[in-house]
């Protein structure tokens, strides 16, 4: 047996859970929020009309609280891989050095610059100079995404490196490879876009809100119409990035794919599942059947992972137990073959220490054969390489269905604020008022579905999060963990204080 | 040469001067950073393997032999 402490993988994951959901809370708003702050901001210019630049200053306000609550809040991740994960952090220190320097100085320059000039360069600088600085930090922020989303993709499927043995670490090899690969291309803009898509959320459901009260109207009619333009265009690419990265994640992590449809036996014509209960008591290569009830549209999920309807795509026990006639093969092949590859890092590290090149080479030589396999060399079973199927799953269902219903909220809420009869929807109002929290619920499902999705790995298929964790007492990790909520809480209750009071003073009190 | 240095510091001095909901942006900040830096990261943070080895030919080697002493045990 491992001798890892499994509470103690399961709670450096909890805590790198945590901190990540309570991240990701400010993240997409400040993406998305960006960009409206600069459309607004652009009207302004545009027309001259000062109603547009108290509705500007109102935004960026609520912006700049959101900023400054979900600033740094990222580090702690950091600082969790040197202790929580040293192994991981050493061995992946090469790849992820560069994207996160770029990071950290695009980021400084950004806030000490445009940021500044944002905020307080009204009435101080030219019109259009506070504008490029508004779009820049609008841009800047985005870019600023690129480089940890690279980093991300790049555990999701690992190119443009090889992993050295007498270092111990992955190299980097070919650093476009790395920035420009389609996984990392479709994370972006599917993440980005999808906080495009909340920043509207945010803007429609607090101007739904100005509607219901009675309050800051015309503001809140004006903001309606910017945001249902932005929402609905962003609903449709992250639409059409989210089929992008789907297609993504049937090529290079099929078990993913598998996961989030409950699909066990892999299927030709495959159907994609619009609505299903997961039976829970299902395990793989069991006779059960996967679902207590499903509802699915045939071909779809064939279309999406092959792009051709009639194709075949795995289902988890094809890719668990090998399927020799469509070409899959196992992992309880791929872990007799990463097995062999610990083995010989295992006889390099040994003829290293004992100073024979000779069999160093040797050694070194048959690794390089099985190499791509290391990280099934460390599973237990085959059954391990199957991440939480139920989870996976509804997670990945509701943000699907959440992803749907935004589109037809925002295409109604602009056509009768455009007709001008929103203020006499009273009906509608109400559902406009609740559509941020969901976009919430969507960001959050999104992030799990991408990380529960990929367990057991650290990095896909070369290192299980297992083998990533630091060998230290399980105690520490838990007395972090609730230290952390209790500074996330305080800080979220903070937020919320700021953000609604300012909300209810209004552009007034800009 | 110092003039624009001047308008920048001015114009930094002023923004600050002139924040209302800022300032209390701008304690949460600091606090937010000093519980992060000068607390978690100082004493529940250490960099495990900054630590307990003192260079990177130690860290690798600790490192494999994290990785090789797990399959002894795995096989």
């Amino acid at each position: 047996m491992l001798d890892v402490d499994l509470s103690l993988v399961n709670w450096s994951r909890a805590q790198f859970a945590l901190t990540a959901m309570y991240h990701w809370i400010f993240v997409p708003l400040t993406l998305g929020l960006s960009f409206l702050c600069a459309m607004f901001e652009s009207i302004f210019v545009r027309t001259g009309n000062e109603k547009w630049k108290a509705i500007t200053r109102f935004w960026m306000t609520l912006f700049g609280i959101n900023f400054a609550i979900g600033v740094a809040t990222g580090i702690i991740l950091e600082f969790q891989f040197g202790t929580n994960w040293s192994n991981y952090s050493w061995m992946v220190g090469d790849i992820f050095g560069a994207p996160l320097a770029v990071e950290g100085i695009f980021a400084f320059f950004l806030e000490a610059t445009f940021f500044a000039v944002m905020f307080f360069g009204w009435n101080r600088v030219s019109k259009s100079f506070h504008l490029f600085s508004t779009w820049m930090v609008a841009i800047g922020s985005n870019l600023s995404a690129l480089w940890i989303l690279v980093a991300n993709a790049w555990m999701q499927n690992p190119v443009g490196m090889a992993f050295n043995p007498e270092t111990a670490r992955f190299e980097m090899e070919n650093f476009w490879a790395v920035l420009f690969s389609p996984v990392a291309m479709s994370k972006f803009t599917h993440t980005t876009s999808s906080g495009f898509l909340l920043g509207s959320l945010f803007v429609l459901t607090i101007s739904c809100w100005y509607l219901l009260k009675g309050r800051h109207v015309e503001m809140a009619k004006k903001s309606i119409v910017v945001a249902s333009v932005f929402g609905l265009l962003s609903s449709i690419f992250v639409a059409f990035t989210g089929d992008e990265a789907a297609f993504e994640v049937a090529q290079k992590q099929p078990m993913k794919l598998a996961a989030f449809e409950g699909l066990y036996k892999g299927e030709t014509n495959a159907g994609l599942v619009a609505m299903g209960m997961i039976n829970g008591d299902k395990k793989p290569g069991d006779s059960q059947q996967p679902f207590l009830f499903e509802l699915k549209a045939p071909g779809l999920l064939s279309l999406l992972a092959n792009r051709k309807t009639g194709s075949f795509v795995p289902g988890i026990d094809d890719l668990v137990y090998g399927n020799k006639e469509h070409n899959v093969m196992g992992v309880t092949e791929k872990m007799s073959k990463g097995k062999l590859a610990v083995a010989d890092l295992t006889a390099f590290k040994q003829a290293r220490k004992a100073k024979d090149v000779v069999a160093a080479q040797a050694a070194l030589t048959r690794f390089n054969t099985n190499k791509e396999y290391l990280g099934y060399g460390y599973l237990n079973s085959p059954e391990e390489a199957v991440p939480p199927v139920s989870t996976a799953f509804y997670s990945f269902h509701i943000m699907v269905i959440l992803g749907s219903i935004f589109p037809v909220l925002f295409l109604a809420f602009l056509f009768l604020t455009i007709k001008g009869k929103i203020t006499e929807q009273r009906w509608l109002l109400p559902l406009g008022v609740p559509a941020f929290f969901l976009g919430l619920i969507a960001q959050q499902m999104g992030w799990v579905v991408a990380e529960v999705g990929r367990q057991p790995w650290a990095i896909q298929g070369l290192m299980p999060v297992k083998v990533a964790t630091t060998n230290i007492a399980v105690g520490h990790v838990q007395a972090t963990f609730f230290m952390f909520l209790a500074v996330f809480t305080l800080l979220l209750i903070a937020e919320i204080k700021i953000m609604l009071k300012q909300i209810s003073i209004g552009p007034e009190g800009m | 040469m110092s003039q624009p240095i001047a308008s920048i510091y001015s114009f930094y001095r002023n923004g600050f001067k002139n924040m209302t909901v800022g300032r209390t942006l701008w304690k949460i900040i600091f606090i937010k950073l000093i519980v992060m830096f000068a607390v978690l990261k100082l004493f529940f943070f250490p960099n495990y393997l900054k630590t307990n080895f003192q260079n990177d030919q130690q860290r690798a080697d600790h490192v494999l032999e994290q990785l090789s002493r797990m399959t002894t045990h795995n096989q």
